[in-house]
């Protein structure tokens, strides 16, 4: 029966065409644009958890009051015990301190007088413990663009812009002048190692990396940091767990008296990102959703118009002697076979784009050159196993509905007046 | 209607009578307070309290001044800033570091960074020109502040070449210092506070000894400013205010 009603399909084009046109351009709409913004939101999660908010974040309560302000002499302190206190309570977490900090580079002369500066942001990394992963993490050796990475604690790695405006080129001394915890002046001469570009344009525009041991000393920190960031050891961030955590950690500190008491932040308390997780969550609902009601609307009336052009079709099928339950459901059956078809070339070309956008993606990096939010520079989609079924499965039920839906008119027939509305 | 005419000529010219007379007074005020605050040189040895989140910091310094324009500071305390070496000449500010042995430069905005992590900018620090040559003033009226019958002043910059647009000073009617002002940016807003006490006579000028600046931008009790020693008039040899005496 299918193989005829197959047959029936590809023979009889014109009640087949748009049906299968319409799913496949529905579903291939819901895959890639699922993909796509599934694609560009992950990433934005992921960007800003390596860069910036880990996928959890433990701080003093103070510093992540004035966190914009980079308040360094608001540093958590007694680091060691509190990392041996977090490793002890989440083994499924690894812990990275970073220290951020704002201070001026001063590009001497031969003689030591200055030629050039600027303001800049320095982040203290670990860049010699390699069991941190923090080079990997925030892609240092894939964003080099000149010189290398640190491999003595006196060197410095610029961002390619910062270094540009400073007009300097690796093997350079600079000179930091900034401010210890405590406020004292500090005057520290790096070299400068390489130039990197971290794809971002927060941070390209005048950031500047050394090593995190570094970064305590010459800014009187002792055993503190500014930030320690918490990643899951999956490498995904993991939305409840990452909750539970926080409110397991602030729970142990809510009766403290110590102004400056540890305070954990998951990532999607920090920087506005709970929205951007919820529509991660819910986008393919959304897409769905809408294809879905959509769609049936379209494939309803898709169906009236080809159960009127069938009309005289089906009415002979029942004076011949075939049973409205038959008709009818061999026209479900149909719809469903078209369903299918529409489905599959909808859903192949759908992954074929989300794979071509995934290796590709799109540069916007012009367009947000005065952007002051983390955000990916290139938009890429991404695919994932839930797009094999995110637009296949609506596909078959859009069809299935809109006949389902015009397909009542056969029960509405009266047999007794089919032989004269036939005009037989 | 000649009445009329001759009542509102009596009215504008009677106002504008007393506000230019308002404005003289405040004038001859204003550089009285000059007259107190500034010197030809001025030797300076004072202490900064920065009062921090966690704790505070005293740092001393000696200080010499020439003039509007030139100025040499030496940080003397704690450890850690001695030997930081400051020399301001006109709008440009070297600082010498010993541990790096290295001159900086500051210019522009970044003038306008804290000094030491304290309530001034180095623009404060340095900031020796005489306020009736940069403001116009105006009394806005006569109060009494922690017993002392003062003028409430309003200062606005003559120019945009100033640190602050609009300061609100309150002037001590008999000793002729200020007792308490506020700055403001062009924007209105209120950006620093300056209370000063310890008033004392020293070679005959009656000089605040202890200043408290709060950024008001910023939480904390602000940072103290002291005097110790101050002299003025005495010469001061023009190698301090060279280049050169900051690698000395």
């Amino acid at each position: 029966m299918i193989k005829f009603i197959i047959k029936g399909i590809l023979r009889d084009r014109s009640k087949s065409i748009i049906p299968i046109c319409v799913i496949s351009l529905g579903v291939f709409i819901t895959v890639f644009m699922t993909g796509f913004v599934k694609g560009v939101l992950s990433e934005m999660l992921t960007t800003n958890a390596n860069l910036d908010t880990g996928h959890v974040k433990v701080m003093t309560k103070p510093y992540y009051e004035n966190k914009d302000q980079i308040p360094i002499d608001l540093a958590l302190l007694e680091l060691s015990s509190i990392t041996q206190d977090l490793v002890s309570k989440f083994p499924d977490i690894s812990w990275v301190p970073r220290i951020k900090f704002g201070g001026i580079l001063d590009v001497p002369d031969a003689s030591g007088e200055t030629i050039i500066q600027g303001p800049g942001l320095g982040l203290g990394i670990n860049l010699f413990d390699t069991s941190k992963g923090e080079i990997e993490r925030l892609s240092l050796k894939k964003s080099l663009i000149s010189g290398s990475i640190p491999k003595e604690p006196n060197e410095i790695l610029l961002s390619h812009d910062f270094s540009k405006k400073l007009n300097i080129k690796p093997g350079r001394e600079v000179t930091f002048f900034g401010s210890t915890m405590e406020g004292s002046m500090v005057f520290e001469t790096f070299i400068m190692s390489g130039t990197i570009r971290f794809g971002n344009p927060v941070l390209d525009r005048s950031t500047f990396i050394i090593d995190f041991t570094m970064a305590q000393k010459i800014l009187d920190m002792g055993d503190g940091t500014g930030e320690l960031l918490g990643y899951f050891k999956t490498n995904f961030y993991e939305d409840s767990k990452a909750l539970k955590a926080e409110s397991a950690f602030n729970e142990t500190y809510k009766e403290s008296d110590d102004e400056f008491a540890p305070l954990m932040v998951s990532l999607r308390n920090q920087n506005d990102l709970g929205t951007t997780i919820d529509l991660v969550g819910s986008f393919g609902s959304i897409f769905v959703s809408i294809f879905v009601i959509a769609m049936s609307m379209v494939l309803w009336n898709t169906g009236l118009i080809g159960g009127l052009r069938r009309y005289q079709e089906f009415g002979i099928r029942l004076a011949i002697g075939e049973s409205k339950n038959h008709v009818y459901f061999l026209l479900l059956l149909e719809s469903f076979i078209i369903g299918l078809i529409g489905s599959f070339i909808g859903t192949f070309f759908g992954i074929l784009s989300c794979y071509y956008m995934q290796e590709t993606g799109i540069d916007i990096q012009d367009a947000l050159s005065n952007s002051a939010v983390i955000f990916p520079t290139v938009l890429k989609a991404k695919v994932t196993n839930d797009l094999f079924l995110i637009g296949f499965i609506p596909g078959l039920l859009a069809m299935f509905f809109g006949s389902s839906l015009a397909g009542r008119g056969i029960f509405k027939r009266s047999t007794a007046k089919l032989f004269k509305e036939l005009e037989v | 209607m000649k009445n009329l005419l001759f009542f509102l000529f009596t009215i504008t010219s009677t106002s504008l009578f007393s506000q230019n007379s308002s404005s003289n007074e405040a004038l001859e005020v204003l550089k009285k307070v000059d007259k107190n605050m500034f010197s030809e040189t001025q030797i300076v040895t004072s202490e900064m309290i920065v009062y921090g989140k966690r704790k505070s910091r005293t740092i001393r310094s000696k200080g010499y001044s020439e003039g509007e324009f030139k100025n040499f500071t030496e940080y003397l305390y704690p450890d850690r800033e001695k030997g930081t070496k400051m020399l301001k000449l006109d709008d440009r500010l070297w600082i010498y570091s010993p541990s790096t042995d290295r001159i900086i430069q500051l210019s522009g905005h970044l003038l306008r960074q804290s000094v030491m992590g304290s309530d001034l900018s180095y623009e404060d620090m340095m900031e020796e020109r005489k306020l009736s040559e940069i403001y116009f003033c105006n009394i806005l009226s006569e109060e009494v502040y922690k017993d002392r019958p003062v003028w409430k002043m309003e200062l606005i910059a003559k120019n945009d070449n100033v640190s602050y647009f609009r300061r609100i000073v309150l002037i001590d009617k008999l000793q002729f210092v200020p007792l308490e002002s506020e700055l403001y940016a062009k924007s209105g807003e209120l950006l620093k506070k300056t209370v000063f006490s310890e008033i004392k006579k020293i070679e005959g000028k009656w000089y605040p000894t202890k200043m408290n600046y709060k950024d008001v931008l910023k939480g904390g009790k602000g940072t103290d400013f002291l005097i110790l020693d101050v002299i003025f008039n005495k010469k001061i040899p023009d190698s301090y205010f060279l280049k050169a005496s900051l690698k000395k």
